[in-house]
């Protein structure tokens, strides 16, 4: 019932192929063909270099805790206290996440340890890229 | 932009800050602006040229009676005016331009005529960080400082302590929301927000609005007041997404727009007297200490905790008691651009005796956005 509140996300033209991505248990990122820079969030062109030159792969889903909060405030969609994390991905880029399957203490939440994605499907369109403490 | 060619000629808070149940924003604006001419001792009619954030030019300009030849509503969060100041004083240099007046005012704990602020669900923000539960700003601008405090040997006792410390310059000050002194214990004890931070981290939500007349140098000599000279500046923009930072280690915006404003302005720490850093929360003091290029991160922690930013301290900082203490009505860089005005005006309730330079450091959104004036009160 509380995930129904939770904000959710609105694609464009260019971010599509990310939601279709993780729709299909796919954690897609794009690269660039002229420089090798590989970037988030999505967008048709290089942000390093400006090229239009660019692909688009399926990442590891592997990465590491590079900061978070532990939010004691209510959010809709949201039982306190839950963790507003960043994960950095073995690719390189980061994004924002929620860190699950631990509990939501310090203890559990320690900096640059393993974690993988896990898609949450939030309905038939969207499914958001979770990460968990990786296994093995 | 020249050293000292503009000046800071009028200067003002609303009348009253903290809870104003009986004023909208813009009448906030309207308060501010008119204690900031009356200062200056102008007319309405003497303003050609008008900036603010938030609430549009055009709003204020006409709420006041305003004809300007010259607008600016960069609005990039709390450091705006930073930017207008920056902005303003180009233009008069330019002869776009005479007396420009800018504007800030935020019924922020009120509520009543506010602006409202929507992030759309189709925007990157919308897409890639609202569906994880971020709410405040406290749910993001805490975010970057676990990674600082591991990569640079920060504890929580030193965060604490930047809380502890602006509240005894907050105890100096009559204006101030909050003046009871607090402990190290009394932070660490507070309500939990969003860890590491806990309420007497986080800054206040109040009511409250500032404004500030600048013209040419040459023409400040002949107003009521003091001039403060506009001696060095800087701006920059990151990005509007906290976990899209270059690092959480530093803060790029930080690190273009003050030593900018420090080259700018032909100086070096050693001259700085005053120092205000835009303080939303606890952690924001370390970053400005060390983007600006005052010690090594690994500094920042130990050199607040060991009082040398307390009253009295070798470098004082944000001597009004800041937004975790004096007041922050969500976008607080004027009311950090009031009191380096009042520090070299010579009449700062938590007066910094002979100080001649203050560096005054701001930041927008969630390190989205920064800007640094540099004053002096010596041409």
């Amino acid at each position: 019932m509380t995930e129904a509140a939770r904000a959710r996300p609105k694609p464009t033209p260019e971010t599509q192929h990310f939601w279709d991505g993780t729709r299909a248990g796919e954690l897609r990122l794009q690269r660039c063909e002229a420089c090798a820079k590989t970037y988030f969030p999505p967008r048709p062109f290089c942000p390093a270099c400006g090229s239009r030159e660019v692909s688009m792969f399926k990442a590891s889903g592997k990465g590491k805790l590079y900061s978070y909060i532990i939010h004691h405030r209510p959010a809709p969609g949201f039982t306190p206290p839950y963790s507003i994390a960043v994960v950095e991905l073995d690719e390189g880029p980061r994004l924002m996440t929620n860190i699950v399957d631990c509990p939501q203490t310090p203890e559990a939440l320690a900096l640059d340890m393993p974690v993988e994605v896990k898609f949450e499907k939030l309905d038939e369109q969207i499914t958001l890229p979770l990460f968990r403490p990786a296994r093995g | 932009m020249r050293r000292n060619q503009v000046a800071v000629v009028g200067a003002a808070e609303t009348t009253e800050l903290g809870v104003i149940p009986n004023m909208s924003q813009i009448q906030l604006h309207a308060d501010a602006a008119l204690n900031a001419i009356k200062d200056a001792g102008l007319k309405l009619s003497d303003i050609d040229g008008f900036a603010t954030a938030v609430e549009t030019p055009q709003q204020i300009c006409h709420y006041l009676g305003i004809t300007p030849t010259w607008v600016d509503g960069t609005s990039v969060g709390g450091c705006s005016f930073m930017l207008h100041v920056r902005h303003a004083a180009a233009a008069i240099e330019a002869g776009l331009c005479k007396t420009v007046l800018i504007t800030h005012a935020e019924s922020g704990r009120s509520n009543i005529g506010r602006t409202p602020r929507m992030v759309g669900p189709d925007s990157l923000n919308g897409q890639f960080e609202l569906p994880y539960g971020v709410t405040t700003p406290a749910s993001m601008f805490p975010i970057p400082v676990l990674r600082f405090m591991k990569t640079h040997g920060i504890t929580h006792e030193q965060l604490a302590m930047v809380a502890v410390v602006q509240r005894e310059w907050a105890a100096k000050n009559p204006r101030a929301t909050m003046k009871e002194p607090i402990t190290v214990a009394d932070v660490l004890n507070s309500r939990m927000i969003a860890y590491p931070f806990r309420l007497l981290q986080c800054c206040l939500v109040t009511d409250g609005g500032g404004a500030l007349i600048l013209t040419s140098a040459d023409r400040a000599k002949d107003f009521p007041r003091k001039p403060v000279y506009i001696l060095g500046t800087g701006e920059s923009v990151e990005t509007p997404m906290v976990s899209q930072m270059e690092t959480f280690n530093s803060s790029r915006a930080f690190k273009v727009a003050g030593p900018l404003a420090l080259r700018e302005a032909g100086i070096t720490h050693k001259d700085v007297d005053h120092l205000m850093i835009y303080d939303a929360f606890a952690h924001l003091p370390l970053y400005g200490l060390g983007d600006l290029g005052f010690m090594p991160y690994e500094e920042t922690g130990k050199f607040i905790a060991e009082g040398n930013t307390r009253p009295g301290g070798k470098l004082p900082l944000n001597t009004n008691g800041g937004g975790l203490s004096y007041m922050h009505s969500g976008m607080y860089g004027m009311y950090a651009l009031q009191e380096s005005v009042r520090q070299m005006r010579g009449i700062a309730p938590a007066q910094v005796p002979g100080a001649k330079i203050s560096v005054c450091h701001g930041v927008g959104g969630m390190f989205a956005a920064s800007g640094t004036i540099i004053f002096t009160n010596e041409r």
